[in-house]
């Protein structure tokens, strides 16, 4: 029997906090609602930058992690992303977290999350 | 004008050697020569996920799809034998040799053993691919391990054996576990979580032999008492890989001898990683550390002296800052415990947060009421911007303010 399933993707508006609250050289996690990996937020000298909180090394938060410039230290193992683009930029880490679209309006933070949802 | 370098280590510090000369525009020939069969691969997890059979020996490849445009010239399986500065060789131990104008020592370091340990049935130290893999079959509920050393192999094997099913035993002959690098307070805290997770620890009292033949049987101690062992680790620390380097006139002494920016005495030789002890300002002394931060880290420095751009890293450089502080970590029982900065034997230690009867705090010591370092257990925020601190000033104030605002706005939501 053929599966009636089909794959769409849709997009999760999670709310972060006001940009007030995530001054430069911050950052935050946040968990998302079901079915959403937790965030982490990040404030890069100005920019936010939202990417998937946990390092694709091992479970730790990037949340945590050492920031400098647009990069992210993870705090355990230190590997190291680029905020931008979600890649790694040397071991232990050989594969990107996931990057989520920032938008900010009236001084909130928000993170527009694609998700694979299943429909029937 | 150099056109070929030999980089002499194939592990973290070697891999990171090779990407550095491409990254600095380095054309030439680059041949990495490894004394294991295998490509670069992480070694951390050896005595953790690894060892557990959590993580395959593909997860640890530390080489990515873009490491193959770094068109290496490949040389596994065979170690280095002997270096010949003035012909500009390489000699290699199946009888090869490679010609290189430049060369990086990235030879690492090998699990040290006790006299008369070695050659014996269910002996085992631990620092390749081949240790792991020997030591995981040993480990199985029902097997009776003896791991003899206390500092942190041998506490996250004690660790992993345990989850493994094992009963295990942990013997230190010192009188309090990792002093040397935490110092005694901190120390027994940290070996504290042997006894929280069922591992027995025996402090003071040295190894005297092993019983059993062809296999090991038992391991007694300088005390008398005896312990059965279905299995023993020897976790007493690493030796520098460098006595294929008698007769270059490389100067060698616990590690090849490098200043600051990794130069050795010989123009065209650097030295990076376990081998290398290299001079420090900060602490004024010739340091090999045996910390995974500094393989990774300090070969960018280091092929930037061999390509003749002048000492030390250039301003921006990624990771300098970080590379600023010693760092190192271990993870046991599923505690995380983190280090930073340079301890001296007087320092004072304080708590600064959280509780060491809780398994989690952070400490921070202190000299001449300045900070001189940080420990952190299952802390890793507060552990990284302390880190940080320590990097940027040497800081006698802890994190900038403006610290725990990231706490803040979580609480906010």
């Amino acid at each position: 029997m053929e599966q009636s399933e089909t794959l769409t993707r849709s997009d999760v508006v999670v709310q972060v906090c006001h940009l007030n609250e995530l001054p430069p050289g911050e950052s935050i996690r946040v968990e998302g609602p079901g079915g959403v990996e937790p965030l982490a937020v990040f404030n890069a000298d100005g920019e936010i930058h939202a990417i998937d909180d946990t390092c694709t090394h091992q479970d730790a938060s990037l949340a945590d992690g050492w920031l400098e410039g647009c990069t992210v230290e993870c705090p355990l193992h230190a590997a190291c992303f680029d905020l931008r683009t979600g890649m790694p930029s040397g071991p232990p880490a050989k594969r990107p977290v996931r990057t989520h679209q920032v938008e900010i309006a009236d001084g909130v933070i928000r993170v527009r999350v694609a998700v694979a949802a299943v429909t029937a | 004008m150099i056109r070929s370098v030999a980089v002499v280590g194939a592990s973290l510090a070697g891999l990171a050697a090779a990407r550095a000369l491409r990254d600095q525009g380095f054309d030439g020939r680059v041949t990495l020569v490894g004394d294991e069969p295998h490509r670069p691969y992480d070694r951390p997890p050896l005595s953790k996920d690894f060892l557990l059979g959590r993580a395959s020996a593909e997860e640890l490849a530390l080489g990515t799809e873009a490491d193959d445009a770094l068109d290496l010239d490949w040389r596994l399986g065979s170690p280095a034998t002997a270096l010949l500065p003035h012909e500009r060789r390489v000699r290699l131990a199946d009888g090869g040799e490679v010609s290189a104008d430049s060369v990086v020592l990235a030879t690492g370091a090998r699990a040290r053993n006790l006299p008369g340990f070695a050659g014996r049935g269910g002996v085992h130290t631990l620092r390749t691919l081949e240790d792991a893999r020997a030591l995981r079959e040993e480990l199985r509920p029902g097997a009776r391990v003896v791991v003899v050393g206390a500092g942190f192999i041998g506490s996250e094997v004690a660790s992993t054996a345990k989850a493994a099913g094992a009963e295990v035993t942990v013997v230190e002959a010192l009188p309090v576990p990792l002093a040397g690098p935490l110092g005694p307070t901190m120390g027994t805290a940290c070996a504290a979580l042997h006894a929280d997770h069922g591992v027995r620890l025996i402090c003071g009292v040295p190894v005297r032999e092993l019983l059993g033949q062809p296999r090991v049987t038992a391991v007694r101690l300088a005390d008398g008492q005896e312990l059965p062992a279905t299995a023993v680790v020897v976790g007493v620390g690493a030796e520098p890989n460098v006595g294929w380097l008698a007769g270059s006139g490389v100067t060698v002494d616990d590690g090849v001898r490098t200043d600051a920016a990794y130069a050795t005495n010989l123009p065209g030789v650097v030295a990076v990683g376990d081998c290398a002890a290299s001079y420090r300002a900060s602490t004024g002394r010739y340091v090999r550390t045996e910390h995974w931060t500094d393989a990774l880290e300090a070969p960018r420095t280091a092929v930037r002296t061999l390509l003749g751009g002048g000492a030390g890293p250039a301003a921006g450089d990624d990771g300098r800052r970080r590379a600023a502080v010693p760092y190192f970590w271990s993870e046991q029982y599923g505690v995380r415990i983190q280090f930073a900065g340079h301890r001296g034997a007087e320092d004072e230690v304080r708590v600064e947060a959280g509780d060491p009867a809780d398994r989690s705090f952070l400490a921070v010591y202190e000299r001449e009421g300045r900070a001189t370092a940080v420990l952190g257990v299952n802390r890793p925020k507060e552990f990284t911007r302390w880190r940080r601190a320590l990097a940027t000033t040497g800081s006698d104030s802890g994190p900038a303010s403006g610290s725990g605002s990231g706490e803040q706005a979580a609480a906010v939501l």
